[in-house]
């Protein structure tokens, strides 16, 4: 019988500060054991519990992709104990991975479909998970256009922005990407995510989903939007937090109604999520 | 072999039998309530009891467990390497479980051992369980598990029945565990006991007089009632004390917790509950149920509809009452059930009279 509370044991094999604040830092992990890394195959959307021995677990977003192997990656915001722990962590040193965990996006649905990525401040990592999977060249044929409008308040705030800045240069993707305020070298959009998603998202049709991660502001203020724009309540794909603990759906704790966002999601439709009560 | 009968001159002796395979459980006098415990050498459970203060549930999923150890010494090879505990898998025996708190274990067993994945702290306890359910004669006035798919001589979820009679006591044997239990001890005078037992289950099941109704809980919206105008009215009086979600056999959520003593380290799944703001409080200090409503309407609201949604069994509660007698402030599942279930056809009806 798998044990499920049993993590899997991981090195952390490199730590790169992500934003000029230093509240969010990238960890890359590399498995002891031979053969946990199949093991721990995973879909890009889903999470694993990242396990501190003596001091605790948190659920993070896999920043890594399918497509990447030999390590997995988490972009973690500095918030309350454990996160603060890994804060102070360092290279070399020994923890535990356990998951993957929730389901993904729905990557046979949004076959041969248009993709509209909306993500704001720090929840860009499992959409970058998303797009590394898109990009490659083994799926890049299997799904429409592509576009990304991802939004934070200073350049300097943006995830990943070195491989933003190599999208932008691609012609098979459409990047969108906005600062709050003007800032010196900006040569992109500014202003907030759910205006910029208006003037430059792709009209919703039945071809088109949206997938849409964020802060709850930019979420209030973006659904709207996508309305609008012709996006179905269906077609509006959507990740959900709430507090964790076993995450694969025993503990009880992050229900909403009879769906657990562990195990059910964290991965719903706006739809599905209207059919539940907002306790998240 | 189905009935056997033991002479309660053979019980002690038949216990002491046991005790060289089996760890016995049962019911034990404290103060002025009963509770399930372990049993000494030689020490007898105490039938006197219409049923315990806490459920026995602790004896499969105890309310404080170490699943996870580690060492955090850097000179040791495994250090930060987490291994699971080793957790005591030899054969068990509840003596003297009412019906109510067996089945009650089935509805568990559907949140701990799923298609997807399984507990195997909690499967391995089951496994090495034996359930010896003792028939209710006696219920209590808060008891109510006629109306919940069990009663007081229910056998789901049981391996032997035992029916106490004057002198002996009948037990039926239900599953291969408990043939397995009842020659262990050395029972095995077959009798016929069918027409006795159908006869005392009748006037035992006559005297629950309190019921609910649940008829029309599946197929109430669920949005609907969780917007239900009453929720504010039953939770008034509450006091988040937990008490009910604690003392309820069917009351599954946990905590994960880690603890250090020097260099070494364990985990443990901690009994929790979703009356404590706690339970689901986000770090940000967002709170999706924050207020004692909200908490209350929960529990009610998992019990009897997305439980019913969720696994189509009936409601998660076997009627067992203790949550009834023992919230401080009467709040009765059995008001709440009847409210839920009778939601919009009383609204309805309102509005036709007016
Ligand atoms: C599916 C999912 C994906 C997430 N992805 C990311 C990510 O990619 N990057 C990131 O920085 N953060 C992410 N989070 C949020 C992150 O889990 C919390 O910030 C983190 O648990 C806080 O833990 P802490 O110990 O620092 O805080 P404390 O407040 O000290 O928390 C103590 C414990 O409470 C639980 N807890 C508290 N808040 C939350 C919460 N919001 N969600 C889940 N559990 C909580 C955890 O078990 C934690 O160990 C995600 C949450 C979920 C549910
Ligand atoms: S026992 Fe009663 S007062 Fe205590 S939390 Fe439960 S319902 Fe509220
Ligand atoms: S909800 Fe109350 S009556 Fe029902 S099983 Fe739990 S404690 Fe017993
Ligand atoms: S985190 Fe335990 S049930 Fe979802």
């Amino acid at each position: 019988m798998l044990n499920p509370y049993l993590p899997y044991p991981v090195r952390i094999d490199d730590i790169e500060i992500a934003t000029e604040d230093k509240s969010l830092k990238t960890f890359k992990f590399v498995f002891l054991n031979p053969g946990d890394e199949e093991k721990f195959a995973y879909n890009a959307g889903q999470f694993a519990e990242l396990s501190v021995p003596g001091v605790g677990e948190i659920p993070i977003g896999i920043a890594s992709s399918p497509v990447e192997k030999g390590f997995v990656k988490f972009t973690v915001f500095r918030a309350g104990v454990v996160t603060s722990h890994l804060h102070n962590m360092k290279v070399g040193d020994i923890m535990g991975l356990r998951g993957p965990l929730g389901n993904w996006y729905p990557w046979d649905l949004l076959e041969g479909k248009n993709i509209l990525i909306v993500g704001g401040g720090f929840a860009f990592t499992t959409l970058r998970s998303s797009i590394i999977y898109m990009l490659d060249p083994e799926n890049r044929s299997r799904f429409g256009n592509i576009d990304v409008v991802y939004g934070a308040r200073t350049p300097g705030m943006l995830l990943y922005k070195d491989e933003l800045v190599a999208w932008e240069k691609r012609d098979d993707i459409n990047m969108h990407l906005t600062i709050d305020a003007p800032a010196d070298g900006w040569e992109y959009n500014v202003g907030f995510t759910p205006p910029v998603t208006e003037q430059k998202a792709p009209q919703g049709d039945d071809a088109t989903y949206a997938i849409v991660c964020g802060p709850p502001i930019m979420i209030k203020f973006t659904l709207p939007v996508l309305e609008k724009l012709g996006y179905a309540h269906d077609h509006i794909i959507m990740s959900l937090e709430n507090r964790m603990k076993c995450g694969f759906g025993m503990c009880g704790r992050c229900g909403i109604g009879k769906e657990l966002v562990c195990k059910d999601g964290p991965v719903f439709t706006l739809d599905q999520i209207n059919k539940t009560p907002k306790e998240y | 072999m189905t009935f056997v009968k033991i002479d309660k001159k053979q019980w002690a002796q038949g216990l002491a039998t046991l005790q060289k395979s089996y760890r016995l459980f049962g019911p034990s006098k404290e103060k002025d309530y009963y509770n399930y415990k372990a049993l000494d050498v030689g020490e007898q459970p105490d039938f006197g009891f219409s049923n315990t203060r806490l459920s026995p549930k602790a004896i499969l999923f105890p309310q404080s467990e170490t699943i996870i150890e580690f060492s955090l010494d850097e000179n040791a090879a495994d250090h930060h390497i987490m291994k699971s505990i080793e957790t005591d898998s030899s054969p068990r025996a509840i003596l003297g479980i009412r019906p109510c708190d067996a089945k009650a274990v089935r509805l568990v067993n559907l949140n701990f051992d799923t298609p997807e994945y399984q507990d195997p702290y909690w499967v391995k306890a089951l496994d090495a369980t034996t359930f010896v359910g003792l028939a209710c004669d006696d219920p209590k006035s808060t008891c109510f598990c006629t109306s919940t798919g069990c009663g007081p001589y229910n056998e789901e979820g049981l391996d032997l029945l035992l029916i106490e009679e004057d002198a002996q006591y009948l037990a039926k044997v239900l599953t291969d565990k408990g043939r397995a239990f009842a020659e262990a001890a050395g029972w095995n005078t077959a009798t016929d006991g069918e027409a006795d037992i159908d006869a005392r289950k009748a006037t035992a099941e006559a005297k629950i007089t309190a019921s609910v109704s649940m008829e029309n809980l599946k197929n109430q919206d669920l949005m609907d009632l969780h917007g239900a105008s009453f929720w504010e009215d039953i939770a008034f009086a509450c006091i988040n004390c937990g008490t009910c979600t604690f003392t309820c056999p069917t009351c599954w959520c946990f905590d994960l917790q880690d603890e250090v003593h020097g260099k070494t380290g364990k985990r443990m799944k901690n009994w929790d509950s979703c009356m404590f703001p706690l339970f689901t409080l986000h770090t940000t200090g967002h709170n999706p149920r924050g207020t004692k409503t909200q908490r209350l309407r929960q529990r009610f609201m998992h019990k009897l509809k997305y439980f019913v949604d969720k696994y189509d069994t009936g409601i998660m509660c076997v009627g067992c009452g203790r949550c009834v007698s023992q919230c401080p402030v009467n709040i009765d599942i059995r008001r709440v059930c009847d409210l839920m279930n009778n939601y919009k056809t009383d609204e309805a009806a309102c509005t036709v009279q007016d």
